[in-house]
């Protein structure tokens, strides 16, 4: 088999994106959810149900169900392995700079607050596909927004 | 089944040479990525040959004015193009009354048209408008949007495994004979099904409705007679047959149109204005508010003489024949799933697909990255990715310009998706 592959598409599909993708982590539905949200992109059809149990202000737990391509689906997986635990802060500090990398800048390629995220540092190069490895995180911003105002109940779908 | 009501393909030896007409499209002669570009997203909208360039810039070079009112030289040239180009898409739709063709912005405001005029007029509550599973959502939305209004019920015709209508339970759904109007479309955009358009229309006319028939993908690909079809309204999109983007047509059976309101107010559509009421223009001016898009129906005339000279009994041929080379070499690929009927004779120019483990987006981002350019989505025919549960197809769309080589070109690029996703 010959190698038609260009090295972009190698550098824009990581072997470690094609694992989340195939394999996604914190897949499921949350029974002790303090918020969610479904969010899709009515321009692909992608789209990502996020539910997230939050506790003075952390985030104790969060899983997620979605539809869609590699990138959002493996975005969103590792998105929920960095931010399990951590501090509604930190989320927001890790969103802005995800949001930063995928405008292209490069400090934010190098943070290792970013941990796995940076393998999507390629997705910066194929402007028609940042939306798509920013579902997850939008519904992440919606929902701690979401949290704030119903901060202490559980709340159903938007839809 | 009924048979398609599309003639059948030219014989062989008259087949459509397409790199005879490359040369005429600009835009196919650029490199993507670094690689020829493969435009295979024509359902989505044809790339323009110069021809139809050319006719766009002679208008505004030679002849721009405002139409129907000036009294000078430029004004009566306008008027003459403006008015000639209608009489053209009379003779490609098959009628010889122009004033039964209306110019709209496209296939989607031609359909809002009728289904505000004639809709608002004529259906009441308990009245049903009938649709199909097929259809794009600029043939479902603008019913929805009036049957809320009229309280009337939407019926479907659904589709079976092999991306065809089923027939079976029209009768049954006529026999009530609550059915006003059925809107069907032609060619299927998402998967490439031609529709028993004619069928339909007879059997609609004797439970007494009648028929609208979404050609954004009919006239494109193949002979259109009005006629024939027997339909009561038919509409196509310039820019889905070599023309521009902004134009597309509205025909209407004359007394059918000649009683409907219209549908935009403004100038040009009046014959008297008072200040409490107006007259309304004779058609097809009637429907034609404000100064209208001149040098898009200049160009679409352009575009039906472009496709009048190839024939459109080949350009059909053509794309059936990169249908089924298509079909062929995806049928061997393994975890490629293919939508619609397995027989080309029975489609246009859409081969619409999904691969096991690769969402229809990165094999469109694979395939762009070798300069292959396809569509991927739900290609605004979400109830047909619903009637297969799916969310999404990749699909290539082929028109007359397309190559051999160019489908070679996808299968190779499918396997570069199947490397990586595989």
């Amino acid at each position: 088999m010959i190698d038609r592959s260009t090295p972009p598409m190698k550098s824009l599909y990581q072997q470690l994106i094609l694992d989340h993708y195939r394999n996604p982590r914190n897949r499921g539905e949350l029974d002790d959810r303090t918020v969610e949200i479904h969010m899709r992109n009515p321009t692909c059809g992608d789209e990502i149900k996020l539910q997230l149990r939050i506790e003075d202000d952390r985030i104790a737990d969060l899983k997620f169900l979605g539809d869609g391509c590699s990138i959002s689906q493996a975005s969103v997986s590792m998105m929920t392995t960095i931010l399990k635990g951590r501090s509604l802060d930190d989320a927001h500090q890790v969103s802005r700079r995800f949001t930063e990398m995928m405008h292209g800048d490069e400090d934010a390629a190098r943070d290792s607050e970013l941990g796995n995220l940076r393998t999507l540092a390629g997705v910066a190069k194929f402007p028609v596909r940042i939306k798509c490895a920013l579902l997850g995180f939008d519904a992440l911003q919606e929902a701690m927004k979401k949290s704030r105002g119903e901060h202490d109940h559980p709340t159903e779908s938007e839809r | 089944m009924a048979s398609p009501v599309i003639p059948p393909p030219a014989p062989a030896g008259e087949r459509l040479d397409p790199e005879a007409v490359r040369g005429d499209f600009p835009v196919l002669h650029q490199e993507v990525n670094g690689r020829p570009l493969v435009y295979l997203d024509n359902a989505a909208t044809s790339q323009t040959p110069v021809q139809v360039l050319d006719a766009i810039s002679n208008y505004y070079r030679r002849d721009n004015a405002n139409v129907h009112r000036g009294l000078h030289e430029l004004s009566r040239r306008s008027t003459d193009a403006y008015e000639g180009a209608r009489a053209r898409v009379a003779r490609w739709l098959g009628t010889d009354d122009a004033a039964e063709i209306i110019w709209t912005r496209g296939a989607t405001e031609a359909i809002n048209l009728v289904a505000h005029s004639w809709g608002l007029a004529h259906l009441e509550e308990g009245d049903e408008i009938l649709l199909t599973e097929v259809e794009h959502h600029s043939n479902l939305v603008p019913w929805q949007m009036v049957a809320r209004r009229t309280g009337a019920r939407l019926r479907y015709l659904e589709l079976d495994e092999h991306g065809q209508l089923e027939l079976e339970p029209l009768a049954e759904i006529l026999s009530g004979g609550r059915v006003k109007i059925a809107a069907v479309s032609h060619v299927s955009n998402a998967l490439g099904t031609i529709n028993p358009v004619a069928e339909i229309v007879g059997q609609v006319h004797s439970a007494g409705g009648v028929v609208l028939v979404d050609g954004a993908q009919g006239a494109a690909h193949a002979p259109v007679n009005v006629a024939e079809l027997g339909a009561d309204f038919y509409v196509c999109s310039g820019h889905k047959m070599c023309g521009p983007t902004g134009i597309g047509v509205l025909w209407g059976r004359r007394e059918l149109l000649e009683e409907m309101p219209p549908y935009q107010g403004g100038g040009e559509m009046i014959d008297e204005v008072e200040r409490d009421h107006s007259t309304w223009a004779d058609l097809p001016h009637k429907f034609e508010a404000g100064t209208p898009n001149i040098a898009g129906a200049v160009a679409m005339a352009a575009a039906l003489e472009y496709l009048e000279a190839l024939g459109p009994e080949r350009i059909l041929a053509h794309e059936q024949h990169l249908v089924s080379r298509t079909l062929d070499a995806l049928r061997e690929i393994p975890g490629v799933r293919l939508f619609g009927p397995p027989d080309p004779a029975h489609r246009a120019g859409v081969v619409s697909f999904t691969m096991k483990g690769a969402h229809p987006h990165d094999i469109a981002t694979i395939l762009d990255s070798e300069g292959v350019a396809i569509r991927a989505g739900h290609h605004c025919a979400q109830l047909v990715m619903k009637r297969y549960g799916v969310s999404a197809t990749a699909r290539a769309s082929f028109y007359l310009y397309n190559t051999d080589q160019e489908v070679d070109r996808l299968v190779a690029g499918l396997a570069s998706v199947q490397e990586i996703f595989g």
